[in-house]
């Protein structure tokens, strides 16, 4: 247990990151360049934190799997980041951020952590803009802001549809700018696939070069995480399709401690599936609750008629619908946080009021946001009694301006256009808030293994609000990570360049080309999607928005049944040492079939509901989550065993002082 | 619309160092919802099933944002609809018993790697030339909304910070062109003040690593535009000229 100690420094909360700041060792500048990071991952977390580490001096290594650091997959963000600049006068401050990002978290996030996170969150924006990212603004030429879930102030900051895009070009082109310097050596099309510990220190990894299949050995004396989420161990998730959970599975086998698997949310908000071809699915950002509105029939005739297609929602009359978020909670509304819209839409459809052929969709309806913007419009164009028609355009053209990339995305998809009719939407797979446990310093219990972004569990308890990922990536990148690391690398300023040609490195080499022969050598019968797409199905069908003890139970046994299998029976064809996609994916999936049986041994143990975590036994009369803070207000940290059924958990107790513990409410 | 039979015609290539050839294959009961990336994998299914390798395409996102799928279908860079990527074109843009040629994109800068994946890394190395701005990570820049910026020129500067760094504009290009690319990247940072710094040096440096990579001349054919699937507008080479000239002159200036 004496490994788990969180280092949250002693003092008043707000004081607390300052003064860490002022206690912690500083590496000097002729210094640093004696030093080696290695970065694992170029989203907004990993590529923050090369560009900074590099300008501080550091000499980086970057990896990522894709052809180019720019394509990591938080340019696919779309609806904002947060921070409490207050620029709307809204009484938004750091204390309100923090708070609703507790609170949001269903209290299951460490206090100090999130406090850092809503302080450095405006100096996000400030260095944003400085390189250039172009925010939207109003005519004022300042800086606009729209709401997301779960909070009463308007604190996001967005670029159109596209902010993660945009937040990550602006990353990349810091990254450019020190890989010009040579100070970052960018490795693009590399996948690390084992991390090396000398002497109990983290000191290197093992990449596959994905063009030529090439094993080779880096050395560094720091490696940094920022790997990503492992939301595609449901196979369908609005990830990208090789977002994987490799990085961090390595490093938990090497005795990092992975904290609350279970913690995934599921996101209100995202295009239905359509048929057994599906390879991911699509977000429709939370933005798009700020104008509209969420309903189904009221009447189970109207839903079998929609679903046969008799009748459009557009026959609906007013009275007949449900717009039951509104009704379940009048305060909040649409704006409810993501795991109580997601549930609130389950019910629905279970009950038999769901929208399209499958039976496992809602409506998001603009029509009342179109005729709110046309009148507004009409009035400040001078227009009296304008038409039913002309309002509907002005409107139109108001929605469009908004949301018109994400409309345009729907119309491609779906093949119906949504200013006409209202979108189908289901909640899907989007975020783990799960990850790597860290402490303050956001150090993995491996000694200079650090682990940063989603990948990490570290600011979000048991659910994320919206807007926040975005924010924490950027937050532990540019203004945590950059400081902390100083503190473990002013101890090896003499250690010197770390040899690769040691036992350790052998022995992990050795390890990673093993395990590729064997996968390329088991010659059986069924592909890796066959794998993965039934571990998916297991996953969603026990261990998604509502699980419980039984189906829990089910699950462990047939991941591990499916894993079997796998191992038996699957085929990879081509080589080891040329390009090989299928080989890539085998040992994403081959991780994802470990990972899947752990998750549900974290969810099994949680006799609780928060968040994103719902447990089917555990619920108020309301159906609303039942927390259970005498017993379970802990981080669940698990220490591998060599089996995913038997890890070791070691709890990290939370506790409160600067928010008083009570059950979360939006109505 | 009921699903459908396709005929694919598809390069195929071991690596840089082979010759390709277009192979031929036959995929059944195709849905019309399926995406065309969701049609390849089935293709893969079946070949993998057979014990051949699979068809390599580059893919990541599937929703057209990170720029990751290429791929020429039937003479079209990122297929026959306009204003979408590969991975956003879907089966009811085409018909059952069409044949599809489907080929990786084709220029002298951006090498096949395999299949139909090329290599677009000297994308990245003109942005290294000076797509950004020289700012370091600090706590201390000046508050976001010190300065204003007016809305017409935040939202062209996002409008051209939009591309996805996909290299149709090239792929399509008769003279291999990378102007339209490029010049998304020198016009966000132009139309911005903070970008004003060191716009001359960035359109210097930018335009003459493009020359280095190989990338041809833009002859203002404008095909880029019409394939794009962001919508970049050919203004963005306008502006990217005007601001080459006048650096020019200037630098001219300083050496003369
Ligand atoms: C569709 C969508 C929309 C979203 N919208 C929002 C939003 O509006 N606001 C918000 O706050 N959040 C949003 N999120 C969440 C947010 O985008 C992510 O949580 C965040 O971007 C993750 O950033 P990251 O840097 O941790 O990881 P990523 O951006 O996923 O980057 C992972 C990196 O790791 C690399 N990598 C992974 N494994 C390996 C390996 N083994 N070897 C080498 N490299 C590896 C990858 O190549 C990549 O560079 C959204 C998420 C999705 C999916
Ligand atoms: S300009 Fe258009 S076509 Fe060219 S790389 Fe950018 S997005 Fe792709
Ligand atoms: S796969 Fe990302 S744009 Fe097509």
């Amino acid at each position: 247990m004496s490994k788990l100690d969180s280092k949250i420094p002693t003092g008043p909360i707000k004081d607390k990151w300052t003064k860490h700041k002022n206690d912690i060792n500083v590496v000097n500048p002729a210094n640093k360049r004696l030093i080696d990071i290695i970065v694992i991952g170029t989203g907004l977390a990993g590529g923050s934190a090369a560009a900074s580490l590099a300008e501080l001096g550091y000499n980086v290594k970057a990896f990522c799997y894709q052809d180019s650091p720019r394509r990591a997959h938080s340019i696919a963000a779309q609806g904002g980041i947060n921070a409490s600049k207050n620029y709307q006068n809204d009484n938004d401050s750091d204390y309100r951020l923090f708070y609703d990002t507790v609170k949001g978290g269903d209290y299951r996030s460490r206090e100090a952590n999130v406090y850092r996170l809503a302080e450095v969150s405006g100096n996000i924006i400030d260095q944003c803009v400085a390189q250039g990212v172009p925010f939207a603004r109003d005519y004022g030429g300042l800086l606009d802001n729209r709401s997301f879930g779960g909070v009463l102030v308007s604190r996001t900051f967005y670029a159109k549809g596209q902010t993660g895009q945009q937040l990550l070009l602006g990353a990349y082109s810091a990254m450019n700018r020190q890989i010009a310097k040579g100070k970052i050596t960018m490795y693009n099309r590399h996948e690390m696939l084992e991390l090396v510990v000398v002497d109990g220190k983290a000191r290197g990894i093992i990449a596959r070069n994905l063009v030529t299949g090439e094993i080779e050995r880096h050395s560094a004396h720091a490696v940094v995480i920022g790997s990503g989420g492992y939301g595609n161990v449901f196979y369908l998730s609005t990830n990208a399709m090789g977002s994987n959970a490799t990085a961090a599975w390595k490093i938990h086998k090497k005795g990092a401690y992975f904290a609350n698997p279970c913690y995934t949310q599921i996101h209100p908000t995202c295009i239905p599936r359509s048929g057994e071809h599906q390879s991911k699915l699509t977000l429709m950002s939370e933005s798009l609750r700020n104008d509209g509105r969420i309903w189904v029939p009221k009447k189970l005739e109207d839903a079998e008629a929609i679903r046969a297609k008799k009748k459009k929602p557009t026959d609906i009359p007013e009275e007949d619908r449900d717009y039951y978020l509104e009704r379940r909670y009048p305060a909040f509304g649409n704006l409810v946080p993501r795991d109580v819209a997601s549930r609130a839409a389950k019910e629905r459809c279970d009950a038999g009021y769901g929208v399209n052929a499958t039976g496992e969709a809602v409506y998001l309806d603009f029509a009342s946001a179109i005729e709110r913007y046309g009148k507004e419009k009409a009035h400040v164009l001078g227009m009296h009694n304008p038409s039913k028609e002309k309002i509907t355009e002005l409107g139109e053209k108001v929605i469009e301006e908004k949301y018109g990339n994400l409309f345009q995305m729907y119309e491609k998809i779906v093949d119906e256009n949504p200013y006409k009719t209202p979108m189908m939407i289901y909640p899907a797979v989007h975020y783990t808030m799960g990850g790597i446990w860290v402490d303050y310093n956001l150090m993995t219990t491996i000694p200079g293994c650090y682990c940063i972004g989603e990948a990490n569990f570290s600011d979000h308890g048991a659910n994320r609000l919206g807007a926040s990922a975005l924010m924490q990536g950027l937050a532990d990148g540019y203004f945590v990570l950059p400081y902390t690391i100083g503190d473990y690398l002013a101890n090896e300023i003499r250690t010197g360049e770390i040899p690769t040609d040691t036992p350790e490195f052998d022995e992990a080499e050795k390890s990673v080309r093993d395990r590729l022969e064997k996968l390329l050598s088991i010659k059986g019968t069924k592909s890796v999607d066959h794998f993965h797409k039934r571990l998916g199905k297991v996953m969603w069908n026990y261990v998604g928005m509502a699980r419980n003890a039984d189906g829990l139970k089910k699950a462990m046994d047939e991941i591990k049944k499916i894993r079997e299998e796998f191992w038996s029976d699957l085929y990879v064809p081509g080589e080891l040492n040329a390009m090989n996609t299928e080989l890539e994916k085998a040992g994403r999936v081959a991780d994802f079939l470990e990972l899947g049986e752990f998750f549900a041994v974290d969810a099994l143990n949680r006799n609780e509901s928060c968040g994103g975590h719902f447990r089917e036994e555990y619920q108020t009369e309301e159906g609303e989550a039942k927390r259970d803070d005498e017993n379970y207000a802990y981080v669940a940290a698990w220490e591998w065993t060599g089996d995913p059924r038997t890890p070791i958990l070691h709890k990290e107790e939370l506790t409160f002082h600067d928010i008083e513990l009570k059950q979360r409410s939006y109505k | 619309m009921s699903n459908m039979n396709l005929t694919l015609k598809i390069w195929r290539q071991k690596d840089a160092q082979s010759k390709g050839v277009m192979e031929t294959y036959e995929v059944k009961d195709i849905s019309p919802d399926s995406s065309f990336l969701e049609m390849l994998d089935v293709l893969n299914e079946n070949l993998v099933s057979q014990k051949q390798e699979p068809i390599a395409f580059d893919h990541d996102c599937r929703e057209g944002i990170c720029g990751t799928c290429s791929l020429y279908i039937s003479g079209r860079a990122h297929g026959p609809m306009r204003g979408v990527t590969t991975c956003q074109l879907h089966m009811r843009s085409f018909k059952d018993g069409d044949t599809i040629y489907i080929e990786p994109w084709r220029s002298k800068a951006m090498p096949v790697i395999k299949d139909l994946i090329v290599d677009r890394s000297a994308f990245d190395r003109i942005q290294q030339a000076g797509g950004f701005i020289s700012v370091n990570t600090s706590g201390n820049t000046q508050d976001a909304n010190g300065i204003p910026i007016p809305k017409g020129d935040a939202d062209k500067a996002f409008d051209a910070a939009a591309c996805i760094g996909c290299g149709a504009c090239v792929a399509t290009c008769k003279n291999g062109s990378a102007m339209l690319f490029v010049s998304a990247k020198v016009s966000q940072f132009a139309l911005l003040p903070q970008g004003r710094v060191e716009a001359a040096k960035r359109v210097l440096n930018m335009v003459h690593q493009m020359d280095k990579e190989g990338f041809g001349n833009c002859t203002n054919t404008g095909a880029c535009e019409v394939e794009c699937p962001k919508g970049i507008s050919l203004e963005n080479i306008a502006r990217m000229n005007r601001e080459y000239l006048s650096a020019k002159v200037v630098s001219d200036e300083k050496i003369g």
